[in-house]
């Protein structure tokens, strides 16, 4: 077998503590203690050798990274390698001085997720009051040190009829880029599908709503993820698994995606028991759905396959319980039609209220099939 | 709303904070990045990038490539203004 290409990014999360509680967060269901994190010294050889592996950029995600007192020093190993340093923060732990010793540690460029453009409802969906005018506060300092701003609006059922405000925000706060992200249904936020997922009213409006901001903010870098239920076909999930791509949990496990751990029976390496070369390169939950080998009908026949490949695992698991089928998303996949009907039938009824995305709300299920993290002891944090 | 950047021959162009241009040891390619951006500038755009260093003129970047490649100045100077400027309106070139 031939090896792999080079990987181009990472997404470095550094811990699931976070201040913010937000229904539809991207971490698993059962988040990593600060006892189970990686120490710094991890943290700095994963730097060195995903640079010498080839990737070209590095985001410091979580959690929110900025819990972690050892962030700048990272920054500045990320930098040092050649690094392109993203940091994806929530915004409310930082400070002026933080802001201008992480841009001084090297880093270049900050993304700042907002969870709608007006406080009551952000700190609402946030489950975090005052969260939003801190938000605007630490974006202002991002700008002031000259470090380009992406806000990243995480759109749902909820606020996507601010969606015009989110623009308006944009332009307010001198960011270069806005990502529309329709929340992307696994973990957290597969739980609280029935009151996230928007109305198909709503998706095609959104649609006119950033077509019309395409033409009005011109200098505007738009980026744009749509949502997977009222697709026809799949997304290039990852841009291919194993192919672009991978995710370092807080306690070292390496993952084609970071969603990946939704998928039971997968087993995920350690970058403190191998190199990241090793991992990339060979290990079983890797290969296990790199290329176009792994794939079904209709995706083994199908013209798109190096186009979509396949679309996105975690999703043929959530929907269909066989990470191996076709993404369902996929019109031509047999399970196509659950989702309209999901869709169809969650969106006829009002919003149940959110569980929050917090280590005590884990459902049951989530805290027995996992094991527990690998080492030390749990303790509470401040931020639980 | 900020004010577009006009490339002219005055202009001292250079990457702005958060655009890095380096070299990929791992494909060996040069690779110019931006926010969620990579771009694989060709040798023509390579070389009018590592040109752009923030104390060099347009008119200097043209003269100098018109001396090292030996070619019409002209044509040149129409080239490195295109190119520029359609960084500049990227967001990817200061000038």
């Amino acid at each position: 077998m031939s090896l792999p290409e080079p990987p181009i990014a990472v997404l470095a999360e550094l811990t699931h503590r976070c201040p913010l509680q937000c229904p539809y967060c991207s971490n698993p269901l059962e988040l990593e203690r600060a006892a189970g994190e990686l120490e710094t010294e991890d943290w700095l050889r994963a730097i060195e050798e995903t640079a010498e592996l080839g990737v070209l950029q590095i985001h410091f995600s979580g959690g929110e990274p900025t819990v972690r007192r050892d962030l700048e020093t990272l920054v500045a190993a990320a930098a040092r390698a050649g690094l392109y340093g993203n940091l994806i923060t929530s915004a409310v732990l930082l400070t002026e001085a933080r802001v201008e010793a992480l841009a001084d540690a090297g880093l270049d460029h900050v993304q700042i997720s907002f969870q709608d453009s007006e406080a009551g409802s952000a700190d609402r969906i946030g489950g975090y009051g005052g969260g939003h005018e801190k938000k605007l506060a630490a974006a202002r300092w991002v700008r002031a040190t000259g470090l380009p701003l992406t806000l990243n609006a995480v759109v749902h059922r909820q606020n996507l009829q601010r969606l015009p405000q989110m623009f308006e925000l944009a332009m307010e706060l001198d960011a270069h880029r806005i990502e529309i992200a329709h929340v992307q249904y696994y973990g957290w936020a597969y739980e609280n599908r029935a009151a996230l997922l928007p109305t198909r009213a709503q998706l095609e409006e959104s649609v006119a709503v950033i077509e019309a901001a395409a033409k009005t903010y011109p200098g505007l870098a738009i980026d744009y993820v749509v949502p997977d239920y009222y697709a026809r076909r799949p997304k290039a999930c990852m841009g291919g698994w194993g192919q672009r791509f991978f995710n370092i949990t807080p306690s070292g496990r390496v993952l084609p995606c970071h969603a990946a751990e939704t998928i039971t029976g997968l087993r995920f390496d350690n970058l403190r028991d191998k190199s990241l070369r090793e991992i990339w390169t060979s290990s079983e939950a890797f290969q296990r759905f790199r290329g176009v080998e792994w794939m079904p009908e209709p995706c083994r026949s199908c013209e798109r396959r190096e186009v979509d490949w396949g679309g996105c695992r975690c999703q043929a698991f959530a929907i269909t319980g066989d990470a191996a089928k076709t993404d369902p998303a996929c019109e031509l996949s047999p399970h196509h039609a659950v989702m309209a009907e999901l869709a169809a039938a969650e969106t006829a009824e009002a919003p149940p209220d959110f569980r929050y995305r917090r280590y005590a709300n884990a459902p049951e299920t989530a805290k027995l099939t996992r094991p527990p993290a690998a080492t030390g002891a749990e303790r509470t944090t401040t931020l639980d | 709303m900020k004010e577009r950047v006009v490339i002219t021959a005055a202009s001292v162009p250079s990457l702005p904070r958060g655009v890095k241009l380096r070299f990929d040891k791992a494909r060996d390619i040069w690779v110019l990045l931006g926010p969620e951006r990579i771009f694989n500038p060709d040798p023509i755009a390579l070389e009018i990038l590592k040109r752009c260093d923030g104390t060099a003129s347009v008119t200097a970047i043209v003269d100098d490539l018109a001396a090292t490649f030996q070619a019409d100045r002209e044509v040149i100077e129409r080239d490195v203004t295109a190119l520029l400027q359609d960084l500049a309106d990227k967001g990817i070139m200061a000038g």
